[in-house]
């Protein structure tokens, strides 16, 4: 076998306390490499009973919620609320990296345990804290949801029909990925900051900040300030012209996202009529159409209708997997209207060889994991470790590495410690 | 003043609308010198001329379409640490501004590529947009509501993307620092995507079921919803997920007694009877202010959130201004409202926000100061066409 280069983080240890907030950010280090030890309560984290579950059995060793979002990672059980787990955890610091948390603010410290005290066990570590709102200001007790976030954070603005309250993304929570991938995107910038300092310092994520980072620019308030731009969303209109655009089709076998814009040039017309009439799906209002004129944003709903009747017989002809690869082929801006059934298909994908094999030796099953956010050249992500087990490498970590005796082990395991 | 925390950093950047102005953004507000390479002939995108993703940045024109344009690009990238470019997949190769052509004479390059499908396989070249790349990838599918079609979710992959565009050029330089290697990172902003909908790919790999819209339902969560409030389109999100969180929410709707209706009593409870609860939900918002359903709710405990909107976070919320989320910058075009382009805040190495540049405002220092030209060399090159 090929020598294995290093990774993007080799030799960087991450301390992970997190829960659903910022469970991503342990991921996305992991699989960049570094060596991440997720520290779960001893009875096991809470994200663990959030599904969907393997096989549909509610199980902490079964969420498939917890599958995903900790790849690449140990996992040990410390109870830091106890005086011998704090002691354990400081031992720990000394030789971590990064320390990620998403707490209430002020909990750790309270522990003895928030950035001040740990900076003085170890300088050079880096502490990302991922909050509801940030450590202080008004709001900084509050509490969180992802629909809470989507709400506050602007998204839920933008999106859902008109006749009906707005909406967040359905399934599981997507605000919380926002804040964990922001959460590692901050540990590596202090990261390089370290190197001209030698110090390590607090990276405040909040979740109300990355749902805002993420709906701020469609939604209309600042930007509109300055005359606007076509970005602008308004829950339930589809462009604010003279007719509505259809943005999703129904097609043979589900949906397919594409707009008419005509000469617009994130969502010209024709690359698209010329597919329709090579296939005999046109009208005579289309034969004669002008595509580049001007006006197409704000013309009349009934010439918009006539545009879009022959579009929609069209896409019902069409099956999701041909409309795919007929967007390609005629170089048309439209994608059909996916699932996770669609894309664990999707030849492009495949050809990237993007999906993951992972073993479950406990289920005695191998299960197929969305693979590498990137293709990198000299470093390659790696994911090559399913989630952790409750306290699975106990052993490893206290006894291998800490030194700690078998029978202290015990002890500490009947205190309710591990 | 401190050392900025990518001083002395290079970037060169090729990029227009959102995935890459956003990605070179949290470099430039942290002190790296983004040389933004603008074409006249470039449409910015991404509103008010896209200023609010070109903070601290700078502004070289350039046609790197001609010959000599060409040439001062690959010169003023041989000066540089990293290149972000999201043209179609293939499209800068096609130029002479590939990944194999620039390390030739600038080996220890790191340069990112984002597309849409990446740089290889079948449909590598599909040149398309985020708000049509979030439908293929699956998120349009999971939103709406189980009697409707999908929802139009926007361009929300073009928010997921330069996410890991930034975290991916932060660990190339980790790398590059340690081993003094560049190297090439190519970034499908379809690949990125899915990483958002990790749970459900699983949910169909091991039980071969699809995530279905379920508007606002939670499943284990009711009330769970945005519920009408006074005012034109104004709704405030509540979740009561624990039963401390629904006594609360029953005493802070002035009826304690519903919190022992047998109707709502338990989360399952909740939940089958979870229409009638929220028209009851309802009742009570819908007679009161977003902010004030907000304001008691969290008072209480009770997590909630009135729907906010771009006013809002200017003027409206706190916790957004207690942040400084949003920076009012001064522009020759006119003010504008920008928040930063990196979505985290450091201890001890605070960002500052600077307006963005107006087209070719840095020609001088870029062609004069850094490549060397000399006034006149400068002066033809700007008749020719090829700079401005």
């Amino acid at each position: 076998m090929a020598e294995q280069s290093e990774s993007m983080l080799s030799g960087y240890r991450v301390l992970d306390l997190t829960d659903e907030k910022g469970l991503l950010c342990g991921k996305i280090l992991g699989d960049l490499g570094a060596d991440v030890i997720k520290v779960e309560r001893p009875e096991g984290d809470a994200a663990r009973h959030i599904g969907p579950f393997y096989h549909n059995e509610p199980h902490p060793e079964r969420s498939l919620f917890w599958f995903a979002m900790n790849t690449s990672k140990r996992g040990i059980t410390l109870n830091i609320e106890t005086i011998d787990g704090r002691e354990i955890f400081k031992k720990l610091v000394k030789k971590a990296d990064f320390v990620i948390e998403s707490f209430a603010p002020g909990y750790l410290n309270k522990l003895g345990l928030g950035y001040k005290a740990l900076e003085k066990i170890n300088p050079a570590v880096i502490m990302v804290s991922i909050t509801p709102y940030g450590p202080t200001g008004p709001y900084k007790d509050w509490k969180t949801s992802d629909i809470v976030a989507w709400a506050m954070g602007g998204e839920m603005n933008l999106v859902g029909d008109a006749d009906r309250p707005p909406i967040r993304m359905s399934g599981h929570s997507q605000v919380f990925l926002q804040s964990g991938s922001d959460g590692a995107m901050g540990a590596l910038a202090a990261l390089w900051g370290r190197w001209s300092t030698g110090q390590g310092q607090q990276v405040d994520v909040s979740v109300l900040d990355s749902a805002a980072y993420s709906s701020i620019y469609y939604n209309p308030g600042p930007w509109a300030r300055r005359g606007g731009a076509g970005l602008f969303m308004k829950r339930g209109v589809a462009r604010q012209g003279g007719h509505r655009t259809t943005n999703i089709y129904r097609c043979k076998d589900g949906w397919v996202c594409y707009s008419h814009g005509g000469s617009n040039r994130l969502s010209p017309s024709l690359p698209l009529i010329k597919w329709m009439e090579a296939e005999g799906f046109t009208n005579d209002f289309l034969k004669n159409f002008d595509w580049d004129r001007p006006d197409f944003a704000t013309m009349p709903q009934e010439e918009m209708d006539q545009v879009e009747e022959p579009t929609s017989r069209f896409f019902m002809s069409k099956t999701k997997a041909e409309l795919l690869e007929g967007c390609v082929k005629y170089q048309i801006m439209m994608y059909p209207c996916a699932t996770a059934a669609d894309m664990l298909e999707n030849p492009q994908l495949a050809a990237r060889g993007f999906w993951v094999r992972l073993e479950h030796p406990e289920l005695h099953d191998t299960i197929t994991y969305a693979g590498a956010f990137g293709s990198f050249s000299e470093a390659p992500i790696r994911i090559t470790r399913r989630a952790p087990l409750i306290g699975e490498h106990n052993e490893e970590i206290y006894g291998d590495e800490l030194g700690i005796s078998k029978e202290k082990l015990l002890t500490l395991k009947q205190a309710g410690v591990i | 003043m401190a050392k900025k925390l990518f001083e002395g950093i290079r970037v060169v950047d090729f990029t227009l609308y959102l995935t890459g102005p956003l990605t070179t953004q949290a470099l430039s507000n942290c002190g790296a010198e983004v040389i933004k390479i603008d074409t006249r002939s470039q449409m910015t995108g991404g509103g008010a001329g896209g200023q609010p993703m070109q903070t601290n940045k700078l502004s070289a024109t350039l046609n790197f379409a001609s010959p000599r344009g060409l040439e001062l690009a690959r010169r003023l990238i041989a000066t540089a640490d990293i290149v972000v470019e999201n043209f179609a997949g293939g499209s800068l190769k096609r130029r002479g501004l590939g990944y194999d052509d620039i390390k030739t004479f600038k080996p220890d390059i790191i340069y990112l590529s984002t597309c849409m499908q990446g740089q290889t396989g079948p449909y590598s070249s599909h040149a398309a947009s985020g708000h049509k790349l979030t439908a293929l990838t699956g998120f349009d599918y999971i939103s709406g509501w189980p009697d409707r079609p999908p929802s139009y979710m926007a361009a929300y992959t073009d928010i997921i993307a330069p996410r890991y565009n930034i975290i991916a050029l932060l660990a190339a330089l980790e790398y590059r620092r340690r081993t003094g290697k560049g190297q090439f990172l190519d970034m499908s902003q379809y690949e990125g995507g899915i990483q958002f909908m990790a749970p459900a790919i699983l949910d169909y790999s091991v039980n071969k079921q699809i995530t279905e819209r379920a508007g606002n339902k939670y499943p284990y969560a009711a009330p769970h919803n945005a519920y009408r409030c006074t005012g034109e389109e104004m709704w405030c999100a509540i979740a009561v997920f624990t039963d401390k969180e629904w006594l609360s929410f029953c005493k802070v709707i002035g009826k304690p007694a519903l919190a022992k209706d047998s109707r709502f009593t338990t989360l399952l409870a909740r939940k089958e009877n979870e229409e009638e609860l929220d028209r009851l939900v309802n009742e009570w918002t819908s007679s009161r202010s977003a902010e004030d359903v907000m304001n008691q709710m969290q008072a209480a405990g009770v997590p909630a959130g009135m729907v906010e909107n771009g006013d809002d976070h200017i003027e409206r919320n706190h916790q957004l201004k207690h942040r400084h989320f949003l920076w009012e910058l001064d522009h020759p075009g006119g003010p504008f409202f920008s928040p930063a382009g990196v979505h985290f805040q450091l201890s001890k190495t605070p960002y500052e926000l600077q307006r963005s540049p107006i087209f070719g405002e840095h020609n001088n220092y870029v062609y004069k100061d850094i490549l060397g030209l000399s006034d006149e060399d400068i002066a033809q090159l700007t008749q020719d066409g090829v700079i401005g």
